[in-house]
């Protein structure tokens, strides 16, 4: 009997398994929250040890389904996310009643993406999409009792089905020219006419939809504010990386023919993308639609290094995620402990925040500068090698526009440093205090964000893995 | 020697700083730290002379690299001549006397003397580093820490100048980015080393692209004319010895970066555009200089000073004569200091009349006569009195400029030597007007003169003033052949 299957779909499996083991606890009825919560921390552990093991490639199913290197990597990374965000929600999931439903919608998202990612065929790439998508939804609406949350979740469901849609049509459009699934048979059978320049528009607007690019990010904002923390943090995390490196296989491996238009499409998008969102984080008041914004402008970056389609471009983007996965995660991270223990969200409420909590304002100021890029932290390095990767075909217009942008970027990121240890307020927040699961995710992605850069190993790994995409 | 212990030393003693419990260990750590530094960088003063008196020609001593990014090529790979040698020297007796004259500051100590040795830090790996991305990452490391420094310890529209000067410099960094990368892509083997940069030849059209991006982004750090605008704001805003640091230091780092990397890497580029370099240098020298006239705030009228004399350095640049490159190192130096010197007096002052109004103040002489005198000696280097360092400095200016035969270059020069003319209009009017007179405030007449920490700090700049004053041949000698290899280059060139 082959059992390379067991292998290639290792990461897979123990989610599943994840979520079953809840499912019965659940059933059974007798665990209080506390063991569930535990229980769910415990095995998201193990889940992150058992991915460094045995990670070779394999192609099972007539090559519908495989596993690389890289992507054991990027689903260890998103492995890793995954865990931090339930490490840092703990104080708002404790008293939760549905706390094991949320794990098992998070982790059949989780389970969707890798599918996803490992997909080598449009249907199993779609089955992934939409098991990723659809408990993202119900996700959304899980701050019960909030109006804006369920507002959140309708936006959510709505514009993933219209994005899902388009990006179907396409799929269907391509089928039509090619008459497979396969990406490599599609690959090899484009010839560039217009149908087959059209599906790649409709293709590439589906994933501009997810990965909020410019004019498709409408949806964000409002989704990131409604939604509660945890889920706002799953999202602009691990849902916008898991799709950046779908986007670059498709890309990369199935249109490589087409490379003229989308080269033009990428450049042109990473620019609005850019500066609008750079421009709409400028004006906003609360932090979650602040960071909607903010991590619209990094995705225009993304584009930039995609746009080189090079194994540096590849490996400044897996590098740059897993530092944006700290960087990011550490702030979300923050607000999340500030909004469940008092209910604030806005950029005001934070005055003062180093007087009266420095722990916090620190971390909180330490994701910043590395989502700014300022060394010493991480956000640097993988902010200049996108630069760089994406100077490699030598759009200097691109780059320097991209380097202005990083100006604006750095004036609002400063602007919530000013009002955390310059600004002063009557009304400052009180000391708060958090657990030790919160204290952990927060350790873990400081010494993530200070090391990474310095860890000299890291960006080689990353770099010998993409070669062999 | 390590160099890299100039980087370590400030960032352990940060560290260290981090771990204090009390604002008298605080003091007592950064004192030591920086102490330290100053005695590490005596220590690399004497292994370098020695070195060369032994006959070591190599252009760059002590060399280190390691692998940091190898699928990029990018290597932590420093190294020192005389040039970086003399502004590291700079670096350290600033950083001491700065660290003494904030001896007082009872907000947020540990956080204040922590920003100042990360700084430090920055400072310094810039002057060793010789790969391009290294010394990019260094020069990043030194604007939030200024940023924060001005903002949280400021006065008057601290958040305003704070902003302002975050934003420039992050811009001029910006710039110098897109240059770094366009060095790197067109230099035939992908790297960012500047030793193998410097031989290997830039295709001349490409210098021709790029070589404005890395002046004009070092040139924002150096108050070239029409970008010194964050100096005025960002030095009054600024507490005392942040703007010694800003002054003394970071206006440096825009100046070595004009010189080692702009003008080094691309001579072509320096040769196309040397008029508009000397240009803007003229204009910087003039309008820092008639700008402070109109200036009645002690603090504004050494900021805008400052972009007159820092003019002068990027002047000599411009020229491209060993004799001017020399002048504008020199400069660099004598103005790092004089500058420093210049704001400790101002804040020392400050500090005990509350104000930095000229006209709410006189008499101040007799009041403090320890004080006083540093004013007066801050001064009279500024205008360039011989027997300080600012007259060595300038002299090797104007003697390379005038070297450069253009006739054009030549009315520069004389336009740019008439400005001293207004330096000493300002200086003694703020002078005669301050120190001078009768007390005008009689709150005033119960001030203190300086205490043990400003002394050590001002007699530690004046002695270094005077020193170069003296015998500016020692510093002559330092530079020379970091000078001579950067006109190798330029006449390598073809000019």
């Amino acid at each position: 009997m082959d059992l390379s299957f067991l292998i290639a779909m290792k990461f897979e499996m123990m989610i599943t398994l994840i979520i079953f083991v809840l499912l019965f606890l659940k059933i059974d009825g007798r665990a209080s929250n506390q063991t569930t919560i535990r229980v769910a921390y415990g095995m998201l552990v193990l889940n992150l040890v058992l991915g460094f093991a045995g990670n070779v490639y394999v192609e099972i199913f007539n090559g519908m389904f495989r596993s690389t290197p890289l992507l054991a990597f990027e689903k260890n990374m998103l492995n890793l996310a995954t865990l931090i965000i339930a490490l840092s929600s703990y104080e708002w999931l404790r008293n939760h009643k549905h706390l094991a439903e949320f794990f098992m919608l998070l982790l059949s998202s989780l389970l969707g993406m890798f599918f996803m990612m490992s997909s080598c065929n449009m249907l199993m790439f779609y089955l992934g999409l939409e098991l990723s998508t659809i408990p993202l939804a119900a996700l959304c609406n899980f701050d019960l009792h909030k109006k804006i949350s369920s507002e959140a979740a309708m936006k959510m469901i709505l514009s993933s089905a219209f994005s899902s849609a388009i990006l179907l049509f396409g799929v269907s459009l391509l089928y039509g020219c090619t008459g497979t699934f396969d990406f490599k048979m599609i690959s090899a059978l484009l010839t560039g006419s217009t149908l087959q320049d059209l599906a790649f528009i409709l293709i590439f607007s589906g994933f501009a939809f997810k990965l909020s690019v410019v004019p498709f990010h409408l949806w964000t904002a409002d989704v990131y504010e409604g939604s509660p923390i945890a889920v706002t943090a799953f999202l602009s995390v691990v849902s916008k990386a898991a799709m950046s490196f779908v986007f670059i296989s498709v890309l990369y491996t199935v249109f490589g023919k087409l490379g003229s238009i989308w080269y033009a499409m990428l450049a042109v998008s990473a620019v609005i993308t850019m500066i609008i969102g750079n421009l709409f984080a400028l004006r906003q008041s609360n932090l979650k639609r602040f960071f909607a914004f903010s991590s619209i402008a990094q995705v225009g970056y993304l584009l930039i290094s995609i746009s080189s389609v090079s194994i540096l471009g590849v490996a400044s983007v897996v590098y740059f995620i897993l530092i944006y996965i700290f960087s990011n995660l550490a702030a979300f991270g923050v607000i999340s402990v500030i909004s469940s223990l008092t209910g604030k969200e806005s950029i005001e409420d934070y005055k003062g925040l180093y007087a009266s909590n420095p722990k916090l304002a620190l971390i909180m100021a330490i994701s910043l500068f590395s989502l700014a890029g300022i060394p010493p932290t991480a956000g640097f390095f993988g902010k200049l090698f996108l630069l760089t990767a994406g100077a490699s075909v030598h759009n200097w217009t691109l780059i320097i526009i991209a380097s202005l942008n990083l100006i604006i970027s750095l004036y609002y990121y400063l602007r919530i440093v000013r009002v955390m240890f310059i600004d002063e307020t009557n009304e400052p927040l009180v000391k708060l205090n958090f657990s030790i699961n919160e204290t952990v995710a927060f350790l873990i992605c400081v010494l993530g964000v200070l090391s990474v850069g310095f860890l000299r190993g890291v960006y080689e790994l990353i770099f010998g893995l993409s070669s062999g995409l | 020697m390590v160099l890299s212990f100039l980087v370590f030393v400030p960032l352990v003693t940060a560290i260290v700083i981090l771990l204090c419990r009390s604002a008298g260990q605080v003091r007592l750590a950064a004192l030591t730290g920086s102490l330290l530094q100053l005695g590490l960088t005596a220590f690399l003063l004497l292994a370098y002379t020695n070195e060369r008196q032994a006959g070591n020609t190599d252009q760059m001593l002590f060399q280190y690299r390691t692998i940091w990014f190898a699928p990029l090529n990018i290597q932590y790979h420093v190294g020192v001549d005389g040039i970086s040698v003399a502004m590291i020297l700079l670096t350290a007796f600033i950083v001491l006397a700065g660290v003494l004259v904030s001896w007082k500051i009872e907000n947020l100590t540990k956080e204040f003397f922590f920003l100042l040795l990360l700084l430090s830090a920055g400072a310094y790996g810039f002057f060793i580093s010789l790969d391009l991305f290294v010394l990019f990452f260094f020069l990043e490391i030194a604007v939030i820490p200024k940023y924060l420094l001005i903002g949280i310890w400021g006065s008057g529209r601290k958040e305003y100048s704070a902003t302002k000067l975050a934003l420039m410099l992050m811009g001029g960094s910006a710039l110098v980015f897109v240059g770094i990368l366009g060095v790197y892509y067109y230099n035939g083997s992908q790297t960012f080393d500047m030793l193998e940069l410097s031989k290997s030849h830039i295709p001349v059209a490409i210098q021709h692209f790029f070589f404005p991006f890395l002046f004009l982004g070092f040139g924002v750090f150096g108050a070239l004319f029409p970008f010194h605008t964050w100096v005025p704001d960002g030095h009054s805003s600024a507490p005392t010895s942040a703007s010694m640091f800003l002054a003394g230091i970071s206006m440096k780092l825009g100046g070595y970066g004009c010189l080692r990397v702009a003008t080094y890497l691309m001579p072509e580029g320096a040769h196309e555009y040397q008029s508009i370099i000397i240009l803007l240098a003229a204009i910087a020298i003039l309008y820092g200089a008639f700008a402070t006239m109109m200036q009645t705030d002690l603090k504004y009228i050494n900021a805008y000073s400052s972009v007159s004399h820092c003019g002068f350095v990027l002047l000599g640049i411009g020229m491209l004569t060993q004799t001017a490159i020399i002048g504008a190192v020199m400069q660099m130096v004598s103005h790092g200091l004089m500058t420093a010197l210049f704001f400790a007096a101002i804040g020392m002052l400050y500090e005990r009349t509350h104000t930095r109004a000229i006209e709410k103040m006189g008499g101040i002489l007799k009041l403090t006569p320890f004080i006083g005198t540093v004013f007066f000696i801050a001064g009279l280097c500024s205008l360039g009195l011989p027997g300080f360092s600012g007259f060595a400095a300038e002299m090797t200016v104007f003697m390379g400029a005038w070297q450069n035969t253009e006739i054009w270059y030549r009315i520069a020069t004389i336009a740019a030597c008439a400005s001293i003319v207004v330096t000493a209009v300002y200086i003694l009017r703020a002078l005669g007007k301050v120190m001078m007179g009768p007390v005008l405030d009689e709150q005033h007449a119960d001030i203190t003169d300086a205490g043990w920490n400003e002394k050590f700090a001002t007699v530690l700049l004046i002695v270094a003033i005077v020193f170069i004053g003296i015998a500016p041949i020692f510093l002559q000698h330092l530079i020379t052949p970091g000078a001579e290899a950067i006109m190798q280059n330029v006449s390598r060139a073809g000019f």
